[in-house]
């Protein structure tokens, strides 16, 4: 084991891809000379040269579309967004084209396609650079979709990613490129589709997602001081979804509630929320409780910024409520 | 006028004018213009200091394309024409009539204060790149269509003019002959991609055959040459006779944003021989040849500038602080339930998520 950077970890990810595969090459905006809005690609462009690490010109739509085509010939492409709103320039190619080109060609042709994209708020980038697509891009059959909160998982997801012969829409989080966690020196992949159990608890379950999965670990801490025992699951994949663990910790700790970052409304907390219903009924002794980003444009402002997204508090004070102790004011 | 590459030049970088070449713009309004370039510079470095010092959220400077943005913004009329910019053209609103203070406090994130006062005809600033070209067409296309005079001047870089969104304006533009200007500015850097990875053209403005209208590439970095082609592109539209695209040619003399270190990918020769043509010295140059420009004056204006300046903060700092539950207005006429619910939580009420 070695402690790494998340960044770090998702580039040593495409390094060792790379070497592996001469298939596998990057493209995106600023991602070679500039090594990428996130450092990301740093010095990828000195190892393995223009052809392998392409700075494109401003044009998202034909970034995707030319990443499908090379793809459909059956190179890998990683494509970089600069942050996740970008890839709304080429929604009409990842979702018309990258998810539905094996269904109409009845298979003969795969995308094998990883979409790597910050996302996230609290960084005072305002509305238009500041969100949380899970729920988007989880609700459209043909792609999948995954979101990595360790610097472990953040590079063996990738290697899965790339690895996969489907279009993969790789959610990374812009508050935790600089987290620090331990990797594994040997070679491993992260499976895709499959949940973390981050703790055990026995009292409720808190299922999160992305940066949120962080910030309940910061809550389920704080919480075993109130006596409350709460068991974390971070979801890691949105598509496909893990039922398992989530139906099992709610059977043992019959309280479930549900973190996400994004907008609540049919966001990825509803779809959760919804299978828990069907999958455990009998098991709940209350509602399941969802927690979700303020139903507006992304404020500039940073405190409004802050108040405009969940926090380890508004965690901690649901989880209070829904064990039926006293919240503190 | 045009020099061999074809870029159009009435000031030479020594501020002496062209051979034959006559200043459409007389004295008075050349030192209007200066002093517009002289505040705008001065903005940029107060707004760095204050960005460092977490006063200011990111944000872009103008440094080293006043003069395509002056230049070109005095060729309209604020009364009854629109201005749709981009995000690098600060002189340019408040040509159009933003007061300085409302620009303040949208850098200090406070919208509600800061927001642009209903009888200046200027849109937001707009970070998605090229997505206000088709918004600019539209208001131009809307004029038109209702009899109104006016015209629209759009600003964006060579780098979003990669993007499909600028095709897809200039095309439609061209076909409704809308009453338009293109204002391309290519500052040689998009972020850290230079000019030559975005387009193989000799020039950008050469794209403006292919949507069947007039394209002229003019020295971005001579207030007079701005003027003068953007005054033509202007009276074109007033005419009816359509858009018209305009590649300033200038160089990014600063970082793409705050958030930038141009030194990781920035020549610095590069960067030197562009302080040699420097916009704001071409004009002093010029001014002092003829007899309107002095240390004292120039000391004057910039002191006038700082003032200016100070003051605007200094009432900026008078409005009201927003608040939190303020977040939700405006994004439907009225709050959903969610909304509704999310705000009470907010306010300290205990609220059903809906």
């Amino acid at each position: 084991m070695a402690e790494m950077l998340y960044r770090a970890a998702l580039r040593e990810a495409l390094i060792e891809e790379m070497d592996r595969d001469p298939k596998v090459y990057v493209m995106g905006e600023d991602i070679g000379r500039f090594g990428g809005a996130y450092r990301v690609t740093d010095g990828l462009l000195d190892k393995y040269g223009e052809m392998r690490v392409v700075d494109t010109p401003i044009a998202e739509e034909v970034i995707v579309g030319c990443a499908i085509g090379s793809a459909m010939l059956g190179l890998k492409p990683v494509v970089e967004m600069m942050t996740v709103n970008f890839s709304l320039v080429a929604f009409d190619q990842i979702v018309q084209n990258a998810a539905k080109i094996r269904y109409m060609f009845g298979g003969q042709a795969t995308v094998g396609l990883v979409i790597r994209m910050p996302g996230g708020a609290g960084h005072q980038l305002s509305a238009q650079h500041s969100h949380s697509f899970e729920a988007l891009y989880g609700m459209i059959p043909g792609l999948l979709v995954v979101a990595p909160t360790t610097p472990e998982d953040a590079k063996g997801l990738l290697k899965s990613a790339i690895r996969t012969p489907n279009p993969v829409m790789f959610l990374e989080s812009m508050s935790l490129y600089n987290m620090k966690g331990e990797v594994p020196g040997e070679e491993y992949l992260t499976p895709i589709g499959k949940a973390a159990i981050r703790r055990e608890g026995k009292d409720l379950t808190i299922v999160a997602v992305s940066r949120q999965a962080v910030l309940a670990q910061l809550a389920a801490q704080k919480l075993e001081e109130e006596d409350v025992d709460a068991e974390v699951i971070d979801l890691r994949s949105i598509r496909p979804l893990d039922w398992q663990p989530i139906v099992d910790s709610v059977k043992k700790t019959n309280r479930l509630l549900v973190v996400e970052e994004g907008w609540p409304t049919y966001g990825v907390s509803a779809e959760i929320a919804a299978g828990v219903q069907k999958r455990a009924f009998d098991y709940l002794d209350g509602p399941v409780e969802r927690i979700g980003g303020a139903e507006v444009p992304m404020p500039y402002n940073q405190q409004l910024e802050k108040t405009a997204i969940p926090s380890s508090d508004d965690i901690i004070r649901r989880a209070l409520e829904m064990v039926g102790k006293k919240v503190p004011a | 006028m045009a020099d061999q590459d074809g870029v159009y030049q009435v000031l030479q970088p020594s501020g002496k004018l062209k051979a034959g070449a006559k200043p459409a713009l007389d004295d008075e309004f050349v030192l209007e213009g200066l002093r517009w370039m002289l505040l705008s510079r001065a903005f940029d470095a107060k707004a760095t200091a204050l960005q460092r010092q977490g006063k200011f959220g990111v944000f872009s400077p103008v440094l080293g394309q006043e003069a395509a943005v002056v230049g070109s913004a005095l060729a309209f009329d604020p009364r009854i024409d629109w201005l749709v910019p981009q995000y690098r053209e600060l002189p340019a609103y408040l040509i159009w009539g933003l007061p300085l203070r409302n620009h303040i406090l949208t850098l200090s994130g406070n919208p509600v204060a800061g927001r642009i006062p209903d009888d200046v005809k200027l849109l937001p600033t707009q970070v998605a790149l090229a997505a206000q070209l088709p918004h600019a067409v539209g208001i131009a296309w809307g004029l038109q269509i209702q009899g109104r005079e006016g015209a629209v001047l759009t600003y964006f870089g060579e780098g979003a003019s990669s993007e499909g969104d600028f095709h897809e304006a200039c095309n439609l533009a061209g076909v409704v002959k809308a009453p338009i200007v293109f204002f391309l500015q290519n500052n040689q850097w998009a972020i850290s991609t230079p000019r030559a990875y975005q387009s193989a053209a000799a020039h950008f403005s050469d794209r403006a055959a292919g949507y069947g209208f007039e394209g002229r590439v003019v020295d971005g970095n001579d207030l007079l040459a701005v003027y003068e082609v953007t005054r033509e592109a202007v009276e074109r539209a007033r005419r009816g006779d359509g858009p018209t695209l305009i590649e300033a040619v200038t160089y990014r003399m600063s970082f793409h944003n705050t958030t930038d270190n141009p030194s990781r990918y920035q020549p610095p020769e590069e960067l030197e021989e562009a302080r040699l043509l420097d916009p704001i010295e071409r004009v002093e140059a010029y001014l002092r040849e003829r007899g309107l420009w002095s240390v004292e004056r120039e000391k004057e204006m910039k002191q006038a500038a700082a003032e200016e300046i100070e003051a605007a903060i200094a009432e900026a700092q008078q409005a009201p602080p927003p608040q939190p539950s303020q977040i939700f207005d405006n994004v439907f006429a009225e709050l959903t339930p969610r909304q509704a619910a999310q705000r009470d939580e907010m306010l300290g009420r205990s609220g059903d998520d809906g």
